[in-house]
């Protein structure tokens, strides 16, 4: 057993100490708290003056037309810049990724084009240099991808059946294990990431080839954060002592990521619980107030709100904003029942009183009906009052990833430096449905995109028979799909490859391969409409259905009614089979996703009429919902139809994107008087009798 | 037993207490100016395409298909008015206990006969809540408002009354009608003649029946009323309070 270390005392010890075993030394030393919000603090002046500073560099930034400065010339690294600030004094977490707040910086390493574009549509010039030597001697991630890419993978690809694949981006969804920078110190972590590479012997396979040659990138990434901390004057190669240092270490390992990659979503993790640990081990030291605590954890989280990158138009009107996707899961169950809400959670959430409203970093709860009280109302609270919450449910995803685990981006779950996940965008099912009517053509440009199958050539559709060619054709593309990103993966791996992010992870790493579909309800109630009415083909001059005459009633998805819900359930189910029938690339487990959450208004443009009645170039519904005004039963009958779609077959995320205006959420505590009692109302009380907000459980 | 509904809806959040199974019920005598439900006012027995065809299992059964979402919920049943089809009600609720399900009855209380009230016992054995929209305190301005009377109506809060049936009040407050000091206060000092009411919902008129109307060739009558803002809906709520309070200081004055 190795020595509990000097910077550990007053923690308890155990596996934690011995291995890099960041679940174990929470769950042996965090403090759940059960009370309420009224412990915590107003911002200090420092805290004030710096979000001021913020806010005025947002302002100009808008008014520069959302970009305020870009890096042209410096390649993005995690030691490429000098330090930057917002106002040093003031700052008590400090770290940016460029020299200067809101200056964004370069990174070619997804592709040279797509940052070339970034800079252009911005009224910038990447410096000839820099563009000379990312194209005569120095490969991108997409430079490799379209080497390989087969006519087909483009095809697909240009008639949008495959959408926002990241091969021109930085696929990102990876969480590095940022608080093992503070837990462990950088060199404690180098010390075991050598280990890790002697495990790696002969005979030398490529696996072992490859591993050796990651893992020495990723030692080489960690010696690199440590003088990026250097930069900044502070030394991250030992254990973090006090609160403070563990928080910047924190913040040092994620601004260590972004300097490094460009990812579509870069995820903080899980960090309020294990920073509590500290504080709480601060406070009994009498070396913290609650006042510097929460200074800490604002500044903590201004500086996440400052994370930017370089982006196209295209790129944002896809994700519609410039999101960075900076998810912190916050609280959730324990696997041994207590829960993990500490006064840290509290802290977090409370950044959104005290810098105001903000859509990054992405608080997510991980709800359980087990929280305790204080937290649920705190949570309410502030969702009533910022809408800037997102809730997840921890009950569904603790059987699968224990209680360690985070979210990257919106919904895809995985234990934090254990598992990661390759992203892969979606393929649009409800295209695909259209391809199989048409015989692989396309019916926008009247190109021959899939397989030339037998198309449907009555004029009525007939069930069975669009099912068995849907049937084919999802087989296609499924093949096809998953081939795609294998390309993709290994490019990113060979060019782009997150060497800090994966030098926060184990040796041997879970990997999902992630999928994604678009358009379900579309299909849905395309092949209901089939099914339960008459729908008849419009075709054009070339004989291709471009339309669809629909003849009586039929059921919706998004109603709880079982015959078109089955529908659903059934087409996920067998897309998912598909998938999994596929070489994946590293064995990475497959999962997919039915999560646009915005990006179904651009798949929407690029699809055509469809047999629900669905007209061309209008929006598939995000996510699972059901399509827009057809839910006719309210939200539960909605909601219902959504959960009856198999998370295990979609394990990467179901969404459903529900907006409610306050006043159909319940009564107006102005108005309604819950709790009357007439007989308590003594008639010489001066005082309205208790009007809570909402008396109701 | 069949019943005839205008629709459900699966999420009803403002129709008691907690996420509700709300039925609304087709068919109304009343003819309130200010409305937003017109098109549950037609009866079946006069117009055969108005309405659907239910039994109690039908919405017990989609009642369970989402009852997840329902927990600490139940069923709430309004309309049209529910009570109009009081057999069916009273078996729908009958069946919703036995399933251990938590009904609630919005009503205006019109159908009810003080001097025949046997089904009336039978169907509040069978009813967690009551919310008994009163439309207007004063009779003649009743009669103006709903073309009815406001007798029964108010014979049917004493008679929950005296049961001690939980009773929730509501009441509409419309600008030129019922936004009114002498009628709000009024509204109270009956109110504080009840024994078990347990919440008062006082509800700002809005116009979003308006375009219900339109489409069902009626006249709005309230084209010209502006919606009442929240703020004034407090002010009337205080109004009703402080009658309920006067009402409690007459009759305690009275029993010393």
């Amino acid at each position: 057993m190795k020595q509990m270390r000097q910077e550990w005392e007053g923690f308890t010890g155990g596996h934690w100490v011995d291995e890099i075993n960041v679940r174990d030394f929470i769950q042996k030393n965090y403090t759940p708290y059960d009370g309420d919000s009224s412990f915590l603090v107003d911002p200090t002046e420092a805290t004030k003056k710096l979000w001021a500073d913020v806010m005025d560099l947002a302002k100009q930034e808008r008014e520069a037309g959302g970009v305020l400065d870009m890096d042209t010339k410096v390649v993005s690294s995690l030691v490429s810049h000098g330090a930057g600030y917002i106002e040093k004094d003031l700052e008590k977490i400090v770290g940016l990724q460029t020299d200067k707040p809101f200056k964004r910086a370069l990174m070619p390493y997804g592709g040279l084009r797509m940052a070339e574009k970034a800079c252009s549509d911005n009224g910038y010039t990447v410096d000839p240099e820099i563009k000379h030597i990312f194209t005569e001697y120095r490969k991108t991630h997409n430079a490799g991808v379209f080497d390989v890419y087969t006519p087909e993978m483009r095809a697909a690809r240009t008639a949008h059946i495959l959408t926002g694949l990241p091969d021109a981006y930085g696929r990102g969804r990876i969480i590095g294990d940022y608080r093992r920078v503070a837990l462990y110190g950088v060199d404690r972590l180098i010390e075991d990431k050598k280990e890790q590479k002697a495990f790696y012997t002969c005979p030398m396979t490529e696996e072992k080839i490859r591993a050796r040659e990651e893992i020495s990138e990723q030692i080489r990434a960690l010696e690199n954060l440590k003088k990026m901390a250097e930069i900044y004057g502070c030394d991250i190669s030992q254990p973090a002592v006090t609160a403070k240092e563990a928080v910047q270490a924190v913040y040092f390992g994620y601004l260590g990521a972004v300097k490094d990659q460009n990812g579509a979503a870069m995820s903080l993790g899980r960090t309020s619980t294990f920073l509590d640990i500290y504080f709480e081990r601060d406070f009994k030291l009498g070396r913290l107030t609650e006042t510097e605590a929460q200074e800490l954890i604002d500044h903590f989280i201004m500086k996440l709100r400052l994370v930017r990158f370089a982006r196209t138009p295209e790129y944002n009107s896809l994700f519609s904003g410039d999101p960075q996707w900076v998810t912190e899961s916050l609280g959730g169950i324990g696997v041994d029942g207590r829960h993990m809400v500490t006064k840290n959670s509290f802290r977090y959430l409370h950044t959104l009183e005290n810098l105001g409203t903000s859509p990054e970093p992405n608080m997510t709860v991980l709800w359980s009906t087990r929280l305790p009280s204080g937290w649920k109302e705190y949570c309410a609270k502030i969702s009533i009052n910022t809408s800037s919450v997102q809730y997840e449910n921890d009950d569904l995803m603790r059987p699968i990833h224990g209680d360690d685990y985070a979210i990257a981006c919106c919904v895809s779950s995985m234990v934090v430096g254990k598992e990661m996940q390759f992203f892969g965008a979606r393929a649009n099912l409800a295209k695909c449905l259209l391809y199989a009517i048409n015989g692989g053509v396309d019916e926008i440009s009247g190109v021959q995109v899939a397989p030339k199958y037998r198309p449907v050539t009555s004029e009525y559709l007939d069930y069975d028979e669009v099912m068995e060619k849907y049937d084919d054709m999802m087989t296609w593309l499924a093949e096809l799909y998953v081939n795609t990103l294998n390309i993709i993966h290994y490019m990113h791996d060979k060019y782009c490859y997150e060497s800090l992010q994966m030098a926060l992870h184990d040796r041997e790493v879970k990997r999902y391969f992630a999928t994604g579909i678009a358009g379900i309800s579309v299909v849905a109630d395309s092949l209901s409409a089939i099914k339960y009415a008459k729908v008849k083909t419009v075709r054009n001059e070339q004989g291709i259905v471009v339309d669809y005459v629909i003849e009586g009633d039929f059921p919706k998805y998004g109603n709880d009614d079982d015959r078109v819900d089955e529908i659903a359930q059934q087409i996920l189910n067998k897309f998912m089979d598909k998938i999994r029938q596929q070489h994946t690339y590293r064995n990475g487990l497959p999962t997919t996703s039915i999560l646009t959450i915005t990006s179904n208004v651009v798949y929407g443009k690029k699809t055509g009429s469809t047999p629900d009645g669905r007209k061309q170039g209008v929006p598939l519904a995000p996510g699972a919902n059901p399509m827009h005004g057809r839910d006719t039963h309210g939200a539960s009958a909605s909601l219902s139809s959504v959960s009856k779609l198999q998370f295990s077959n979609a394990q990467d995320g179901i969404s459903n994107t529900f907006s409610i205006i306050p006043d159909a959420l319940g009564k107006d505590g102005g108005v309604f008087v819950g709790d009357l009692d007439i007989d308590a109302l003594c008639p010489s009380c001066s005082n309205i009798p208790n009007t809570s907000d909402n008396d109701r459980d | 037993m069949i019943g005839y509904i205008h629709s459900t809806e699966s999420f009803g959040t403002v129709d008691g207490p907690g996420i509700r199974f709300v039925v609304f019920f087709q068919g109304c005598p009343l003819r309130c100016l200010y409305c937003h439900n017109p098109d549950t006012w037609e009866f079946h027995g006069k117009n055969p395409e108005a309405g659907k065809e239910v039994t109690a299992e039908e919405i017990l059964d989609m009642y369970d298909g989402v009852k997840e979402f329902l927990k600490g919920g139940g069923l709430t049943c309004t309309g049209g008015e529910p009570m109009a089809q009081l057999p069916f009600l009273t078996e729908l609720f009958r069946k919703a206990h036995e399933r251990g399900i938590h009904t609630c009855l919005d009503t205006s209380g019109i159908t009810f006969t003080p001097d025949h009230t046997e089904a009336y016992e039978e169907l509040i054995k069978y009813t967690d809540v009551i919310m008994l929209d009163i439309k207007h305190i004063d009779d003649e301005e009743h009669k103006k408002l709903t073309g009815h009377s406001n007798r029964n109506i108010l014979a049917f809060a004493q008679f929950l009354s005296e049961r001690k049936k939980e009773l929730w009040i509501r009441h509409v407050v419309v600008p030129g009608i019922t936004y009114n000091e002498e009628y709000l206060h009024r509204l109270g000092e009956f109110i504080s003649t009840l024994k078990s009411v347990k919440a008062l919902d006082v509800l700002p008129y809005h116009d979003m029946g308006k375009a219900k109307y339109q489409n069902l060739g009626l006249k709005y009558v309230l084209a010209d009323t502006e919606p009442l803002p929240k703020e004034e809906a407090a002010k009337a709520r205080d109004i009703i309070m402080s009658g309920i309070r006067d009402g409690l200081a007459k009759e305690r004055n009275n029993n010393q």
